[in-house]
């Protein structure tokens, strides 16, 4: 495709098919890890019965791998990957590699919304429901601030987040200040802390959807994301529309947070991480770091989310594991680019 | 292509109270040089962010080949002039020719990525500027001039015909400023327009370019240097004493202060 730029490109390459690879054998492994079995041949076993092959199985580990396993499995590489990439996306756009997905308060927006349905007592669906709605109004409202406030620059746009995510914190305090301590608070503070122990089938199929469209269009808009990176005035001189362009992009990166926290929680950092991961391994330019980013994201969050799930007899929340992990590795990540960052 | 700009009795004003300028007439095209000179703060730059129609005027009109701009997309100005800002301010470290192949951007659709040939065209441009060796850097780690250079290698890569230059010459060393100088003149005998602004009147007599003059009063001159450039109103409008003369040698005028 591009003359003599073979050696980033054919790099490049390397690194998309090792990680695909990585991920697919990734994902295998995580399928035979468990309370239940550790045993790789019987998943191997389900999976070929399930393909048509004539093996004996034991049916409880069919029920096992379909029913328990993979729908988390698929939840946690869908997330790491949604996370991941809105974290790319709004560094780019916000021209700072220091910023995360929930930037414009989109984490604790969900978090009232999840709050709010544990205090009135609603199911796990409801509090999907509501904690996408709390975190998709919580950007609507970051980005009408600087509409009323007549300065629509990005800065603005960064310090309506600051102002909606403080209150929407307060908002929350108080929630958990009226919570029963017991079931309520406690309910609510796991939430914020993430998981995914309780994922089902059909909330993946929910939330697919959005992760089909708006990570496409995501992918697609990667060149156009470069020029946003260069700032308003150098996009417009370029004749990039970058009030559409810029706000397509918002919206679909806010869509794509808002999504994965309603049934996960919040998980910090993987959204801040990831993308430096991507940027260090093949540079700054989109049409390569995203779709790197994604498949890192979604690497880093089937490991996190299956060390959750079987270090300790009890659940981990994700927030703790990717804590420990993530910030670490932000800290490696800065020396390693400290000839890049002024 | 030959692309002709006019700018017809363009005033502006960022809030409708104050006009920062107004009644500023005149036209360039393909193969000219105009020089932009004014006393600071007095709207050089705004009036160059008016021609790349990224401030609309809120006076008078500015015509493209004929077409008013107005009427044009931020798309179709920019397939026709290119913008070389003073300063690039890089948040990440795009390769100089990741950088450069972004200026075919107005010739792709919004959800299109550059091909072959528009990489071919940026690396075309990298060795018109003559720098093509930086290719592969990261064009946050390389001297302002040849910054300068990258960002007009864009222009060019951008295929604009006419290329709007803010202060070109601002933050570089003095051999760095001559080399600029020499690549607008080259660009110009190439075909290109070129619209600069400079604090240093010597380069319109270096560059032999047509002036555009915003004096201290908001009054506008435009034309030759000969017929423009008079040590009154450079005195004037640099409000120090400034004297052209004649160089044995080196057969130019030389614009200077004569002491301190």
């Amino acid at each position: 495709m591009k003359p003599k730029q073979n050696s980033v490109d054919n790099q490049y390459r390397q690194w998309l098919w090792l990680l695909s690879v990585l991920l697919f054998f990734g994902v295998f492994l995580s399928l035979s890890l468990g309370r239940y079995s550790n045993d790789p041949i019987k998943v191997l076993n389900v999976l070929l019965v399930r393909l048509g092959a004539n093996v004996n199985v034991d049916p409880a580990m069919d029920s096992i791998v379909f029913n328990v396993r993979l729908p988390r499995i698929l939840a946690s590489v869908m997330i790491g990957a949604m996370l991941s990439l809105s974290g790319a996306v709004y560094q780019s756009v916000f021209r700072n590699p220091l910023v995360s997905p929930d930037l414009l308060g989109v984490s604790s927006g969900a978090a009232v919304g999840a709050a709010g349905a544990i205090l009135l007592g609603a199911g796990l669906a409801t509090r999907q429901v509501f904690a996408f709605i709390g975190g998709m109004t919580a950007v609507l409202i970051t980005s009408m601030v600087p509409r009323l406030l007549r300065n629509r620059s990005n800065m603005m746009l960064v310090l309506s987040g600051i102002i909606v995510g403080g209150f929407l914190s307060s908002v929350l305090a108080i929630m958990k200040f009226v919570a029963e301590e017991q079931t309520e608070l406690s309910s609510i503070v796991f939430w914020q802390m993430g998981s995914l122990s309780s994922i089902l089938g059909r909330e993946l199929l929910a939330i697919l959807p959005v992760f089909l469209t708006c990570s496409s269009l995501l992918l697609m808009l990667s060149w156009r994301i470069n020029i946003l990176a260069f700032g308003d005035l150098e996009a417009r001189t370029l004749g990039v529309n970058v009030r559409q362009v810029r706000s397509i992009v918002i919206v679909c990166a806010s869509l794509l947070t808002a999504s994965a926290v309603s049934i996960s929680g919040t998980i910090g950092w993987i959204g801040l991480v990831v993308p430096h991961l991507g940027r260090l391994i093949v540079g700054s330019d989109n049409t390569r770091s995203m779709p790197l980013a994604v498949l890192i994201g979604s690497l880093f969050m089937l490991l996190i989310d299956t060390l959750a799930r079987t270090v300790s007899s009890v659940e981990v929340p994700l927030s703790i594991l990717t804590g420990f992990v993530g910030a670490p590795l932000y800290a490696f990540l800065l020396y390693k680019q400290k000839t890049r960052l002024d | 292509m030959s692309v002709q700009m006019q700018l017809e009795k363009v005033g502006f004003s960022y809030n409708g109270t104050r006009q920062i300028f107004s009644d500023i007439s005149f036209e360039v095209k393909t193969g000219q040089i105009v020089c932009l000179l004014g006393p600071n703060g007095i709207g050089k730059t705004t009036l160059l962010t008016c021609m790349a129609k990224l401030r609309e005027p809120n006076q008078g009109r500015i015509l493209i080949n004929g077409k008013d701009m107005t009427g044009l997309s931020t798309k179709d100005v920019a397939r026709v002039i290119g913008y070389v800002p003073q300063t690039l301010m890089p948040s990440f470290d795009f390769t100089v020719l990741d950088y450069v192949v972004t200026g075919s951007a107005p010739w792709l659709g919004t959800f299109e990525k550059p091909k072959a040939e528009h990489y071919e065209r940026a690396e075309q441009a990298l060795i018109q500027m003559e720098i093509d060796h930086l290719r592969d850097k990261p064009y946050t780690r390389i001297s302002t001039g040849e910054l300068q250079q990258v960002s007009i290698a864009r222009a060019i890569a951008q295929q604009s015909r006419l290329i709007l230059m803010d202060e070109p010459t601002a933050h570089l060393d003095h051999g760095n400023q001559i080399k600029v100088l020499r690549i607008v003149k080259n660009l110009a005998a190439e075909g290109y327009g070129i619209v600069l602004t400079t604090h240093n009147p010597d380069q319109v007599l270096l560059l032999e370019a047509m002036v555009a003059v915003i004096d201290r009063q908001a009054r506008f001159h435009f034309g030759e240097w000969q017929g423009i450039l008079t040590e009154k109103l450079l005195s004037d409008l640099y409000g120090v004493e400034m004297r052209l003369i004649e160089v044995e040698g080196i057969q130019r005028k030389l614009c200077v202060a004569p002491r301190l």
